[in-house]
């Protein structure tokens, strides 16, 4: 059997990742790669203790977490079509309107 | 009580009449003035007849202030001292209210001149009759208010008005120390009640001693000297004396109640009514004393070659006001209040017989300007012989007997100030009939156009000028004194239970009595003579005199310029650089700049604040994260 704590390591180096990702990346689409990478790590965890614990629960959650993913993605990327339509780019280091 | 309670009343009734209604009334207003001062009259000799009778009243009307542990209630206090003044103020402000319709007669203020006398009448009617220092300073400070509004009666004359601006606050500055002699009383002995205060005089608590600034002095003697002041600017002394002469632009029958008969004694009466007190503090009757002597010769100086009629009347006043408290000075109150008595009537004579001379010439006041009118107006003129006769003590006349009477105890104490009396009397002779022959003798000096309308003053002005010289003939003759007749010092022995005993001599002083009596009288008539020879015989020696003393001469003129370093070390420096620096550097660099400071210090904050907003929503998003590891570490620490 692999060891409970290689998939907990893997998925939070994965969540690391997508946190750094998420902090320091320009381009927004990066952004919001980086929340999925995020969610996927957080799948990871969770389907690693449901078979580490014999319990059904997590499978079922990790299926909620992608749909909700999903649907997120889908606004997502429809918010950022607006953006990127007003302020003309989708570095988010030129979103400054609100520089006081 | 009711009839007590109506002696000021009625006048304060006649006030709000004639000033809610002068302008329906006009002239009629005059009537309910009359009527209220003669109704006030009436009850005061009633008060009288009880007093003689044997009744004293000290009634409470009703609770005024209670606040923890004061208590101070409306009350009258009717008295042997009491009556004397009541009768004082009732009959002079009758009079002079008669004489007014005839002096006022076509002023456009004719109500308002009314209700103002009324009102004054009531406050003083109220200062007399007190049994406390609070009601007596409620009516102190109603007649110095009234006393500002009836010498800038005719307000639109700036110098009337900037008289009575200045009449207000150098009284001011008196009550100043009345208030803080009367604080000092509350607390040194718990109440404010003047019968309750005169018996705890003998209570440890009035034994204390106060050490004030190194100086330490019985607490009576603080409270005597604090109350003296608020006397010396109410009564015209030394150094607050300034307000008197310029009060003279008033018009004459205020100048003749307010400052000849009534308010300037109220200081006197205020004195008098707290003998208790002074008597247990020998420094506050010497400073008493000697005030009162030396502003006796002080305004007799100046007084001696001023040329404006009225102007001399007004400083023989304040001079005549120094005798006063010469006389309390030495522990002869009844001797003092004696001359305030006679004082109220010759005085208040001369100055309605001087505004009948200024009535006759049409408003001239400069003696130079007058000149032969015995022959014309010889009501006044008499009379003004009459008063004058009384004013420096000619026997048997009204001021003999009382200005006597005070020499007479002043020599017993304190010869130094006998002798300053003595030569105050002197110029009291000489500048009184200076007056008399400037004005009624000699060549005319008045302006021909003037001239054409000289008049006698009708009757209903001369009527009361013959009354009160009636009184200025006889009024003395209540108070003659053991030493000429015995038992008859009717005044003095009347006014005895008010004030502890003063020490009389035995009879070999009797003597010595009749011949400094005589010694008075021979000084007054040597001023007499002087004026004669100077005014009528050798008319031109007074100004080469002048010329030959000028410096001398023109400082008395210039009232030893004492208006003139008041107004530079008050108005000039105190107030005005004072209130100056305190505006420019206090208000605005200080106070303003603190505010504009903290203002702007808010303003560099929210600057240096306003870094944290980027705009940058990763680094938002960063520091929220940072604070969700922080505080997580903060709660496992914790834990």
């Amino acid at each position: 059997m692999v060891p409970l704590y290689w998939y907990v390591l893997l998925s939070a180096v994965l969540f690391t990742i997508g946190i750094v990702g998420v902090l320091s990346r320009r381009n927004i689409f990066i952004i919001l790669m980086s929340i999925e990478l995020m969610l996927n790590a957080a799948n990871i965890n969770l389907i690693a203790f449901s078979h580490y614990l014999q319990n059904l629960t997590g499978q079922i959650f990790v299926i909620f977490v992608i749909t909700v993913a999903a649907a997120e993605a889908a606004v997502a990327l429809a918010l950022i079509i607006l953006l990127a339509r007003n302020r003309g780019t989708v570095y988010v280091d030129e979103f400054n309107l609100l520089k006081g | 009580m009711l009839k007590y309670m109506l002696i000021p009343l009625l006048p304060f009734t006649g006030f709000l009449i004639a000033g809610l209604f002068g302008k329906y009334l006009k002239e009629r207003a005059a009537t309910v003035a009359v009527a209220g001062v003669f109704g006030s009259f009436v009850f005061s000799v009633s008060a009288l007849i009880d007093v003689l009778g044997g009744t004293l009243i000290d009634e409470n009307l009703y609770s005024w202030i209670t606040i923890g542990s004061l208590n101070i209630s409306v009350g009258f206090q009717i008295d042997q001292l009491t009556v004397v003044m009541l009768m004082v103020v009732t009959t002079l402000s009758t009079l002079i209210h008669i004489y007014s319709i005839g002096y006022m007669h076509g002023d456009k203020g004719f109500a308002r001149f009314f209700a103002y006398l009324e009102l004054f009448t009531f406050f003083m009617l109220v200062l007399v009759m007190a049994n406390n220092f609070l009601l007596m300073f409620v009516g102190w400070e109603g007649v110095g208010l009234c006393s500002y509004l009836l010498i800038g009666f005719w307000y639109e004359k700036k110098s009337a008005s900037d008289a009575g601006i200045k009449a207000f606050v150098v009284n001011r500055v008196g009550d100043f120390g009345f208030v803080l002699g009367m604080m000092l009383i509350f607390v040194t002995f718990g109440t404010l009640d003047f019968t309750e205060v005169f018996k705890a005089v003998s209570t440890p608590a009035a034994a204390q001693t106060i050490d004030l600034l190194g100086i330490e002095m019985s607490v009576i003697t603080l409270i005597c000297l604090l109350l003296f002041v608020g006397a010396t600017g109410k009564s015209a002394q030394i150094p607050l004396y300034v307000w008197l002469p310029d009060a003279m632009e008033g018009p004459t029958p205020v100048s003749a109640l307010i400052h000849a008969a009534t308010m300037v004694t109220a200081g006197v009466f205020m004195v008098a009514r707290c003998a208790p007190l002074f008597i247990l503090s020998h420094t506050a009757m010497n400073v008493v004393a000697v005030v009162g002597g030396v502003t006796a010769i002080f305004a007799a100086t100046i007084g001696l070659v001023q040329n404006d009629i009225k102007r001399v009347i007004a400083y023989s006043t304040i001079s005549q006001l120094g005798y006063m408290f010469l006389g309390l000075g030495v522990g002869a109150f009844a001797a003092g209040i004696f001359h305030l008595t006679t004082h109220a009537f010759f005085k208040g004579l001369l100055f309605l017989a001087s505004g009948s001379v200024i009535h006759a010439l049409s408003g001239e006041q400069d003696m130079r300007k007058m000149g032969s009118l015995r022959s014309k107006i010889k009501i006044t003129y008499w009379v003004f012989i009459f008063g004058t006769l009384a004013l420096t003590g000619i026997f048997p006349f009204a001021g003999f007997f009382s200005k006597d009477e005070i020499l007479w105890s002043v020599y017993g104490s304190n010869r130094a100030l006998w002798v300053v009396g003595v030569i105050g009397a002197l110029m009291t002779a000489f500048y009184s009939f200076r007056l008399i022959f400037l004005t009624f003798y000699g060549k005319s000096r008045i302006d021909h156009e003037v001239e054409h309308h000289v008049h006698e003053s009708p009757k209903i002005m001369t009527v009361p000028l013959m009354i009160l010289a009636f009184f200025s003939i006889t009024i003395g003759w209540i108070g003659i004194p053991g030493a000429l007749i015995s038992h008859i010092n009717v005044f003095g022995e009347f006014l005895a239970p008010v004030f502890p005993a003063a020490h009389h001599g035995g009879e070999e002083s009797r003597l010595l009595e009749i011949g400094l009596m005589i010694f008075s009288v021979v000084v007054a008539l040597a001023g007499w003579r002087l004026a004669y020879v100077l005014y009528v015989k050798k008319t031109s020696v007074p100004d080469a005199i002048a010329e030959k003393f000028k410096g001398i001469y023109d400082l008395l003129l210039n009232k030893y310029r004492v208006d003139e370093v008041y107004n530079y070390i008050f108005v000039d420096g105190l107030v005005h650089k004072l209130a100056k620096f305190l505006h420019t550097t206090g208000d605005v660099k200080i106070i303003d700049g603190f505010i504009n400071w903290s203002a702007a210090a808010i303003g560099r904050t929210s600057e240096q604040g306003r870094k944290l907003q980027t705009g940058f929503i990763q680094e938002y998003a960063f520091i929220m994260g940072l604070g969700f590891v922080v505080l997580m570490g903060l709660y496992y620490v914790m834990k």
